[in-house]
């Protein structure tokens, strides 16, 4: 019995804890609150292990939604509100990395593997199409050779 | 008295792979068959060494001898017998000691299956394999050793991470070490080819039926792991692009990769260089795998067994393993012959790009993991790379492979014809299109792209089959010939049409999933009710039950369709560890059909006058057993094609001995 007790104190501890869909957070109009919910997928949890805000039960990300929504309520754009985020917490909250001359590589490197892929493949059927029976030519050591032969006939 | 039996056994091991390098090498430089042999003596020892010492281990942890430090910091008796049991591999130390015991078992099946191999290759492998096992044994033995006594015993342990406390979390390491680690034979057979200066259609037809094995256990250890996040995690996602999840996605792409490149050097002698650079990458990922996830340079949702220190030991062991490899590569590569001829439509030519696409997927993959890194290490900045990226740029390649695989396997090799490939496609091409527009008119709410993710998972589905149709040539010729074509097809034909069509499954669960799925959540007290998605969902009770090692408050929701009819009763849990202060929830999953009702239950908290209530969250995901079926059928494709006769090494030494 004594262990339920402890569960029920334990219980009561977590009370702060919440979910992203917690009904209390929730804004009245709809179309922002759905808003808000995809914003919160771009959001880090910054004291958690690699979460997002939306999933992450931990108090800080409960903070961080109640001021994207709150920014959200105001009418700000998401971009404004992605730029209040980075100016206050840096590019680290951010799951998605800004394009920007710093994360050009991170953002090109799929293009530039895939068409540098793609330029090699060309270059092989290219010379394989190249007339391959072309023999080299003969060095002045085989030239010697084969005429020697021929006139030895 | 049996654990130090364990840990004198590690160090016999040890021994036996040093023993197993230096005497196969020698046998395979003095071309003695005696030296070989007692190589291939030394690496059947030391598996079986580790063996003993692995199962010591285990005795250690069933028994709950807490004056082993690994156990008394794992495990607990309160625990139950399959937990105890994970526990060995639950810790970074326990973990390495399978890694190495499965390192060691490739050693030996080499060994002793390797009969129809040519000897001196054979023997290199053996070397090479020997030489992996005493690097990692090494450092398990002095860096990382899972059977050192504590002076001073604790009367219990710390026990178990109870979200690690799971059977999916429970079996799923073994899975994924005998893929990771399986990919160390392919290595080994890379560098033994490398040394003997000869990669052609032989090397091919013996990698690959390893290949095939390591990739297969790879895909049923991920899938499993997603499976485990999926329910265990508690919000329903099944892939978080995860350092740790992208550590074991890229040995998986790279070994993809790698199989169907085999495909071509063994058929056409084409893309040797390229296939055993391949070779060494699998287990080069695999290896950067296991230093990613234990050294802790990333955060991690998974994060499991961190020890930074010893993480620059096992770079250390990457660099001399892989370092190894690549160098006999550079030293090897610009002899290697260039192989046989293809034209630009031809089935070389479809193979090679897949694997262009599936190396441009892995090196964003690989960037994305580390980028991190980079930009902290170049300008101090700290940034994350998180789902939001792989969707924008991993995506669009998957899907840019996906659209053309179904043409794929209808090419003939060296030179294909594009109509007769539309004139066998388009009718898969077209119902995928109809059922996409189907799905696109009747499902609500309305998602183009969502509905395109359908017409690619029916487009591989159909195409699968209109490859296998033409194959057996079904609906043209009598259907007892059918049969007879079906019969006399190859298995490895079989294994091709299986896992397009499981990734074609996959593909339909992922978008629908994805797409459609829908939740709610609300406080509720005993009596409240949640509609969703066709479904009302009742609170109608919620109690205190005792664990074995754990204290739960269990919710009962009653599940009934809109307008009556009990669909089930879900049990979800929220539990509570007194050994380490844990919570965590057990989600309750009532399938329907391909569906899933995933329920959650929250924290008690107070409700509307006075009454107490709990947050509990409601999901219903459509589709969503396709997402971790569709993997496992491709991994049944691995295995079909893995029986085929062609693989078995008999063939081998024919082909051998027609070259000779």
């Amino acid at each position: 019995m004594k262990a339920f007790r402890t569960l029920a104190v334990v219980l009561a501890a977590m009370a702060c804890m919440a979910a992203a869909s917690d009904p209390s957070e929730r804004l009245p109009d709809p179309a922002q609150e759905a808003r808000a919910r995809d914003l919160f997928k771009e959001v880090r949890c910054l004291v958690c292990q690699n979460e997002s805000i939306d999933d992450s039960e931990a108090a800080l990300a409960r903070d961080l939604r109640l001021l994207v929504r709150d920014q959200v309520k105001q009418g700000r754009s998401d971009a404004e509100i992605r730029a209040f985020l980075t100016q206050r917490y840096g590019e680290f909250v951010l799951l998605k990395p800004p394009f920007s001359a710093g994360n050009a590589v991170l953002w090109l490197t799929p293009l530039a593997v895939l068409l540098a892929g793609g330029g090699l493949m060309v270059a092989l059927l290219r010379r394989r199409r190249s007339p391959e029976a072309a023999p080299e030519a003969l060095s002045a050591e085989e030239e010697a050779r084969l005429k020697g032969l021929l006139e030895g006939e | 008295m049996i654990v130090e039996f364990g840990a004198f056994a590690l160090v016999l091991a040890l021994a036996l792979s040093v023993a197993q390098t230096s005497l196969s090498a020698a046998g395979a430089w003095r071309r003695s068959g005696v030296l070989a042999g007692a190589g291939r003596g030394a690496a059947l020892g030391a598996f079986a060494a580790l063996a003993c010492a692995f199962a010591a281990l285990i005795y250690a942890f069933v028994g709950s001898d807490f004056s082993v430090a690994n156990v008394a910091a794992n495990s607990h008796t309160a625990k139950p017998l399959l937990y105890k049991v994970a526990g060995a591999w639950g810790s970074h130390e326990g973990s390495m000691l399978l890694w190495c015991l499965v390192l060691t078992g490739y050693g030996a099946a080499v060994a002793v299956f390797g009969e129809r191999l040519p000897p001196r290759l054979r023997a290199w492998a053996v070397a090479v394999q020997g030489a992996l096992g005493v690097l990692f044994l090494a450092y398990t033995v002095f860096a990382s050793n899972p059977l050192t006594r504590l002076v001073d015993p604790p009367v219990e342990g710390r026990s178990l991470n109870p979200l690690l406390q799971d059977w999916a979390l429970a079996v799923h390491p073994p899975f994924l070490y005998a893929g990771y680690v399986g990919f160390s034979v392919v290595f080994s057979f890379a560098v033994a080819a490398l040394i003997e200066g000869k990669v052609d259609a032989a090397f091919a037809r013996w990698v690959r039926p390893w290949t095939l094995a390591a990739w297969s256990l790879l895909t049923v250890g991920i899938t499993l792991g997603a499976f485990w996040a999926y329910y265990e995690l508690g919000w329903g996602g099944w892939w978080f692009w995860d350092p740790v999840e992208n550590a074991s996605f890229m040995p998986w792409l790279i070994g993809a990769a790698l199989l169907h490149s085999a495909i071509v050097l063994e058929k056409r002698g084409a893309l040797p260089g390229w296939t055993v650079f391949l070779a060494l990458a699998a287990f080069g990922f695999s290896m950067l795998g296991a230093f990613l996830v234990r050294s802790g340079v990333l955060t991690s949702v998974h994060a499991f067994a961190v020890d930074p220190t010893r993480g620059v030991l096992l770079l250390t062991i990457m660099g001399i393993a892989a370092g190894f490899g690549f160098l006999m590569f550079a030293i090897r590569a610009p002899s290697l012959n260039a192989g046989g001829l293809f034209a630009p439509v031809s089935r070389e030519s479809a193979i090679v790009l897949n694997n262009i696409i599936l190396s441009a997927a892995t090196a964003t993959v690989l960037l994305g993991t580390l980028y991190p890194l980079i930009r902290e290490a170049m300008d101090g900045e700290a940034v994350s790379v998180g789902p939001p990226f792989f969707n924008l740029t991993f995506t669009p390649l998957l899907v840019l492979a996906l659209a053309i695989l179904p043409a794929g396997p209808l090419l003939a090799w060296k030179r294909g014809d594009a109509r007769l490939v539309v004139r066998r496609l388009w009718l898969a091409l077209l119902v995928a299109a109809i059922l996409g527009l189907v799905a696109y008119a009747v499902v609500t709410p309305r998602k183009a792209l969502a509905s395109l993710g359908l017409v690619l998972g029916f487009w591989l589905i159909g195409g699968a089959l209109a490859e296998l149709f033409e194959r057996v040539g079904a609906f043209r010729v009598p259907w007892a010939e059918v049969r007879r074509r079906a019969g006399g097809l190859p298995r490895g034909a079989w294994g091709t049409t299986i896992a397009h069509a499981g990734l074609g499954l996959f593909v339909l669960g992922a978008s629908f999933e994805t797409a459609w799925k829908v939740e709610s959540a609300q406080a509720l007290s005993v009596g409240g009710r949640i509609e969703l998605g066709g479904y009302v969902l009742t609170l109608t009770d919620v109690g205190t039950l005792e664990g074995p090692n754990y204290l739960a408050e269990r919710g009962i929701v009653r599940i009934e369709k809109q307008g009556g009819g009990l669909v089930c009763t879900a049990q979800p849990e929220r539990r509570f560890f007194p050994t380490g202060g844990q919570t965590t929830s057990e989600v309750a999953l009532c399938p329907r059909g391909l569906d899933d009702l995933y329920v959650v239950i929250g924290e008690r908290r107070a409700g509307a006058n006075g009454q107490p209530a709990w947050l509990v969250r409601a999901y219903v995901n459509p589709w969503v057993r396709l997402i971790f079926l569709g993997p496992l059928v491709m991994a049944l494709g691995g295995v079909v094609s893995l029986s085929d006769r062609r693989l078995r090494m008999g063939v081998a030494r024919k082909a051998k001995g027609a070259q000779a």
